[in-house]
């Protein structure tokens, strides 16, 4: 066992954890982000830099502080050891750096992106970005690619956090998925686009932190926060067949896995549970999902945009004439989208 | 004339060949070894001597061979990096080309001091030429009974390959070569665990590049005492220089360590002054990501002492006015450089060879150079320079391997030093034609945007 300290709050945790597994033990807001690391995949992690920390103290045997923040993610804890995340001005500094890194590249698609609302990179720039780029050239842009029928991959959105590829290698058998090219042109790749044909490899939609692998059986169907998740289960002969429902009114518009507080599917689902079986006869229905955290599907940060309606709706009330005057609130209604 | 260690059989025709060689003196550190010494007598000499990583990071090699784990029953790999890509920097190559028996012996040496029973040379792939004079040499090797099984009758067996690789910066960075030496993708792996505990197939490894394998024959011959003789404070032995730029004579000089800079550059023994009698700007001194120093900063420290070529010296002031000796790739510029097409060309080159695995460098490396590339077509602003200092903050030390600071420091130490020409180059509009005249030259083809 080891004591580990992470912003003044001590732990006790297994020898061999990292700091990112210690703090999401501890839970709380000092759980640093992680766009890349996935409990679930071997050797992910390490790669987006959203997780760094500064290590204060080293350890109970060598306090040296570590000379460069780490990446939470796959550094293990030592005896002793203690990590500034929330508390230290110079990590926050980093991972704004970082966010910025990450959304050079990255298209303001949200409007039309089918992961908004569920996406990683919007939560993470939501809390630590800034309300500007000062990136003023043009974005690296990629064709659209369909790998296989039901997924489709577009690469202009992908931030390379390699979590597809760990499911290409651990989960399905055979590796075809990889990457190509090097630096900012690197780009997630099947071998000359063939086809993944494997039972399991529809996880890669459910570990894509952003929207650049997208069930094409879903696409442009709904935005996920009309819809309602519901957890259900069938008796599948590939899989568990636990599974998470998307209903939007009567029809189950998408499934998925079920996904924990930090947006990880709990247990992997085949391709037949998550793309055939979309009647809600197929399944024995368990209650309604708790929504939380990485969601925008229960009350969430458009609260805001409501109480601002309220507001100019008030003032509009208070003017003489004021049901003539057209103020435009209709634009802040986030339910107007689809009308 | 300065003691000549590695290169001091360099003048004699045909060194290259295994007889000449061995009448030289060479492979007497080998019979040494093997006849009348243990492999931890090894280790304990070059501890002796003081040897430095002759690399870039001048990490002491002594404790970096005592660092490499030893289980029962697992192989142990010595890989000798000769993948030499950091622009500036060509000793490597030289040394190769001219006397490869001397890599050679160091690497029978090295794995025999750690116990290796296969070892590698990963040569960059620009080096094919190179490469195919190693392999010759390892043949001739071969043949004389110093590879292979029981080497000089020693018991002690050894099989020595050369690999080529494909050409990418990345991979001389170690474990980026570890993966490319094993057939993947050159992408550094993530540290913890150290290539000692856990490098090539999951095996304990050593990596060291050509100079310092090399460094090893001259210590065990002459004992690792005669070698720390040489030398000034820690940085001990001798060290080759690339030198290049603006100089009356480039080209590979093995230098004492503890010259002084100014003697480098301007006596005749060296660098022989700056070309054409101009003046001297600016230094970057130990190859193209180490800071970059203006003409007062190279040729004496802040407090007014001479610099001396050595790993202290020249690192003394910290950043804020020092710099590296790093692999010893010495670029000169005279005062007719533009310190901001010098930077464009560092800054396209570390884009260009970013891996993209960690994101600041990814998308940081691209993001300086179109921002210089927008200032060298007169497009800048003055809050470009700022953004740009900003941006190398961000990538420096928040990366995976340390290319990330290679790409940042020439950014931070060029605008450090020399704001005012970042300025001046933005005010003024005559500098575009200058740019355009520069890319005819260098036969760019249209900006990026």
């Amino acid at each position: 066992m080891a004591k580990v300290t992470i912003d003044g709050i001590e732990i006790e945790v297994p020898d061999g954890t990292t700091i990112l597994q210690a703090a999401r033990m501890i839970g709380g807001d000092i759980v640093p982000p992680a766009m890349c690391y996935y409990s679930k995949l071997k050797t992910s992690g390490g790669y987006c830099r959203t997780c760094l920390v500064k290590v204060s103290k080293g350890s109970e045997k060598d306090p040296r502080p570590m000379p460069k923040p780490v990446a939470s993610c796959r550094t293990t804890v030592m005896d002793g050891m203690e990590v500034l995340n929330i508390t230290s001005p110079e990590v926050l500094e980093a991972r704004a750096g970082v966010v910025e890194m990450l959304l050079l590249n990255h298209p303001l698609d949200c409007p039309v992106c089918d992961q908004a609302g569920e996406c990683h990179l919007q939560d993470l720039a939501y809390e630590h970005g800034k309300a500007e780029t000062r990136y003023e050239f043009p974005r690296r842009e990629f064709e659209k690619i369909d790998i296989g029928e039901k997924i489709q991959l577009h690469m202009t959105r992908c931030i390379m956090c390699f979590r597809c590829v760990k499911v290409a290698e651990q989960i399905t058998d055979g590796r075809v998925h990889g990457v190509i090219n090097r630096g900012d042109a690197a780009e997630i790749s099947t071998y000359i686009e063939q086809a993944i044909d494997n039972d399991f490899s529809g996880n890669v939609i459910d570990v894509c932190p952003v929207g650049a692998l997208t069930d094409k059986t879903f696409r442009f169907k709904s935005r996920v926060w009309y819809t309602k998740p519901v957890d259900a289960h069938r008796d599948c002969p590939t899989c568990t067949g636990k599974v998470r429902l998307w209903y939007k009114g009567d029809d189950v518009a998408r499934v998925t896995a079920r996904k924990d507080t930090y947006g990880e599917a709990e247990e992997w689902i085949c391709n037949s549970c998550r793309f055939d079986h979309k009647k809600t006869s197929d399944w024995v229905i368990e209650g309604p999902t708790k929504v939380d955290r990485h969601s925008v599907i229960s009350s969430n940060h458009y609260e805001n945009l409501r109480m601002l309606k309220a507001s100019i709706d008030r003032q509009r009330e208070s003017l003489p004439h004021g049901d003539k005057v057209n103020l435009g609130t209709g634009a802040l209604d986030p339910n107007n989208e689809e009308k | 004339m300065g003691k000549k260690i590695l290169l001091a059989n360099d003048h004699i025709e045909g060194i290259r060949f295994l007889d000449t060689y061995r009448k030289n003196g060479g492979y007497t550190a080998l019979e040494k070894a093997l006849k009348s010494m243990t492999p931890e007598q090894i280790v304990e000499e070059v501890k002796t001597s003081g040897l430095r990583g002759r690399g870039g990071a001048g990490f002491p090699t002594g404790m970096k061979w005592s660092f490499l784990a030893k289980p029962e029953g697992v192989p142990r790999y010595v890989v000798c990096n000769a993948d030499e890509s950091e622009p500036g920097t060509f000793k490597d190559r030289y040394l190769m080309e001219r006397i490869p028996h001397l890599l050679i012996e160091g690497m029978i040496l090295s794995s025999f001091a750690l116990g290796a029973k296969t070892s590698y040379i990963y040569i960059r792939g620009e080096y094919f030429y190179v490469a195919r004079i190693v392999e010759q040499a390892i043949e001739e090797a071969y043949a004389a009974g110093l590879l292979g099984k029981n080497i000089l009758n020693s018991g002690f067996d050894l099989d020595l390959y050369v690999q080529i690789g494909a050409g990418a910066y990345i991979c001389g960075e170690e474990t980026a070569l570890l993966e490319s030496l094993e057939g993947k993708r050159g992408n550094p792996r993530i540290k913890p665990p150290f290539p000692a505990i856990a490098g090539l197939y999951g095996c304990p490894t050593v990596v060291n590049n050509v100079e310092t394998i090399a460094a090893v024959v001259p210590i065990v011959n002459e004992g690792g005492a005669a070698y720390a003789a040489v030398g000034i404070g820690n940085s001990k032995g001798t060290k080759l220089i690339s030198a290049s730029g603006h100089i009356n004579k480039p080209g590979v000089y093995e230098i004492e360590l503890g010259v002084p800079v100014e003697e480098f550059i301007y006596s005749d023994e060296y660098c022989g002054g700056i070309r054409n009698g101009k003046k001297l700007k600016a230094v970057v001194a130990g190859g193209s990501s180490v800071p970059i120093l203006p003409t007062e900063l190279i040729l004496n420290t802040a407090a007014g002492e001479p610099r001396l070529m050595s790993y202290e010296s020249l690192a003394d002031g910290g950043f804020a006015t020092g710099t590296m000796l790093g692999s010893g790739g010495f670029i000169v510029m005279d005062e007719d450089t533009s310190i901001v097409k010098n930077l464009y060309t560092f800054a396209r080159f570390y884009h260009h060879e970013s891996c993209g695995q960690c994101s600041p460098c990814r998308e940081g490396t691209g993001w300086m150079e179109k921002i210089l590339h927008k200032i060298l077509h007169g497009h800048g602003t003055l809050a470009d320079v700022d953004l740009l200092w900003d941006i190398q903050s961000k990538i420096e030390g928040k990366t995976i391997c340390p290319l990330g600071e290679a790409a940042a420091w020439p950014v931070a130490a060029a605008i450090r030093h020399f704001r005012k020409e970042f300025e001046d180059f933005i005010r003024n509009g005559e500098h575009v034609n200058d740019v355009k005249h520069y890319y005819r030259l260098n036969n760019l083809t249209a900006p990026i945007n």
